[in-house]
């Protein structure tokens, strides 16, 4: 198994750090040429979205990706790899992501919650979104005060934590094994 | 629980990658935004008119700071004097996302820097050397960037301090234990920092690169020399087309080890700023502050 990250920006060595921890080899995408390598899967990292947005379609990069994931690449995507998804950039899940939900840096927290299918785990938030409205065929995994922080559809997996930034590798255990199904 | 210096040094990784553009309107900002940068850094004056005004530089009015935080999404920095805590409660006061205790600004303090560790927002300090780097992070800095020579548009000074600072950072790691206490001793930091250095051939904390960034080519330059990011702050703004440039190094700063990509951002750029170089400046702002 061979899973791509998304490396415009962001904290896309963290992710590569957890695959390696569970033995799963990855490699990095900057552009076309990295893209169109054999991959049998992605993660969008953390990081600025309207950052990740400008790159991702300056490098042609929106499409191929966009419709990668439409036709079923299994997909990852942490805190602006969630916002990545929504309906308003990518477009791939039916869920709306409300952006710097909880404000500003002071507003960043740590705290520790239910994971359907995992159980309790550390969750990290940095100036996080969280998920305003999911549509038809999504799954809620996880909330936090009442706010959708993680759900899947299909083979997307989207947290609006940070699970790459603790020690705890469940989260991407969760998503090697959402490959292998 | 997490504390507050765990969620401040993960805000500093998400930036990396990414390149902190200097903005003095919301319209910059906008500006900034909008070509890709990962945050900016609101201040009344760039570095390179800081320079020509001369003159006592101080933190810029909270109004003005407040327009930009208005104006865009992405985190929203600014610069507080050196030891001056007062204008870095003020800016924990208005919620900005980093702050910079900055030598661009006027020393408010030639002994003490502010005790960082008091407060809730993080803090990036300049550092020429991998002592300085770790003193500032012992004081609570969650972020490091190279001091460089603001405002001059010559990226000289930033290449010797990150290549200082790297230098320093492979001798800590071939080093035996016994000799890390007197590493230590010598770099006027705790054991335990030097020991993290030794272990992970890293700082604690992420490390950027600022100062006479002008170019895609000096972005990607100072990326290979080991940066995690870029600040940009007068290359952009007092360059003939600021809108070109700033998707030109945010590009070179993704794909900084691939010069094809890199001659291509390179092309007709227009004029780059006007530097100064090393030798024709009065004034080094990269001394103030050890």
């Amino acid at each position: 198994m061979k899973i791509a990250i998304l490396a415009l920006q962001g904290a896309f060595a963290e992710h590569q750090q957890m695959l390696q921890k569970l033995g799963v080899e990855s490699f990095l995408i900057r552009n076309l040429d990295d893209w169109n390598q054999e991959k049998d899967g992605l993660i969008i990292p953390g990081g600025e979205s309207t950052a990740m947005m400008r790159i991702i379609k300056d490098e042609e990069l929106f499409e191929p990706v966009s419709q990668a994931i439409k036709n079923g690449l299994p997909t990852f995507g942490t805190c602006a790899g969630l916002i990545m998804l929504d309906d308003t950039h990518l477009n791939t899940m039916n869920i709306e992501a409300k952006r710097n939900a909880y404000g500003r840096q002071l507003g960043s927290f740590y705290t520790e919650d239910e994971f359907e299918g995992i159980g309790t785990i550390p969750m990290t938030f940095i100036r996080a979104p969280y998920i305003n409205k999911v549509g038809e065929g999504v799954k809620v995994l996880s909330t936090v005060d009442g706010h959708i922080v993680a759900a899947r559809q299909g083979k997307q997996l989207v947290t609006s934590f940070h699970p790459e930034l603790n020690e705890d590798t469940r989260v991407h255990d969760y998503f090697v094994k959402m490959i292998a199904e | 629980m997490e504390d507050r210096t765990t969620l401040n040094r993960n805000l500093a990784q998400m930036l990396k990658g990414g390149v902190i553009m200097d903005v003095t309107t919301p319209e910059q900002a906008r500006i900034a935004e909008a070509a890709g940068a990962c945050a900016v850094m609101a201040l009344e004056r760039i570095p390179a008119d800081i320079r020509a005004a001369g003159g006592v530089s101080r933190m810029s009015d909270p109004k003005m700071i407040k327009g930009i935080q208005e104006a865009v999404s992405i985190p929203v920095m600014a610069k507080c004097r050196i030891g001056h805590f007062v204008e870095a409660q003020i800016l924990e006061a208005i919620e900005i996302d980093y702050i910079d205790e900055s030598e661009v600004l006027s020393p408010a303090d030639d002994v003490y820097h502010i005790d960082k560790r008091k407060f809730n927002v993080p803090f990036v300090c300049g550092a020429k050397d991998l002592g300085e780097a770790l003193r500032r992070i012992n004081e609570g800095a969650t972020m490091i960037r190279t001091k460089g020579e603001p405002g001059t548009g010559d990226v000289i000074q930033a290449v010797r301090h990150m290549r200082m600072m790297q230098s320093e950072i492979r001798r800590l790691v071939s080093m035996s234990e016994d000799e890390l206490y007197e590493a230590a001793k010598q770099l006027r930091v705790p054991y335990e920092l030097v020991q993290y250095v030794h272990e992970n051939g890293k700082l604690p904390v992420v490390n950027f690169a600022a100062g006479g960034v002008a170019t895609p080519a000096d972005a990607a330059l100072m990326m290979q020399l080991g940066a995690e990011g870029v600040f940009v702050g007068s290359g952009i703004f007092k360059s003939g087309d600021p809108v070109k440039r700033a998707q030109a190094i945010v590009k070179a700063v993704t794909n900084y080890q691939n010069p094809k990509i890199i001659a291509e951002l390179s092309e007709d750029l227009g004029e780059a700023m006007v530097g100064i170089n090393e030798g024709e400046i009065q004034l080094l702002m990269a001394e103030r502050g050890k």
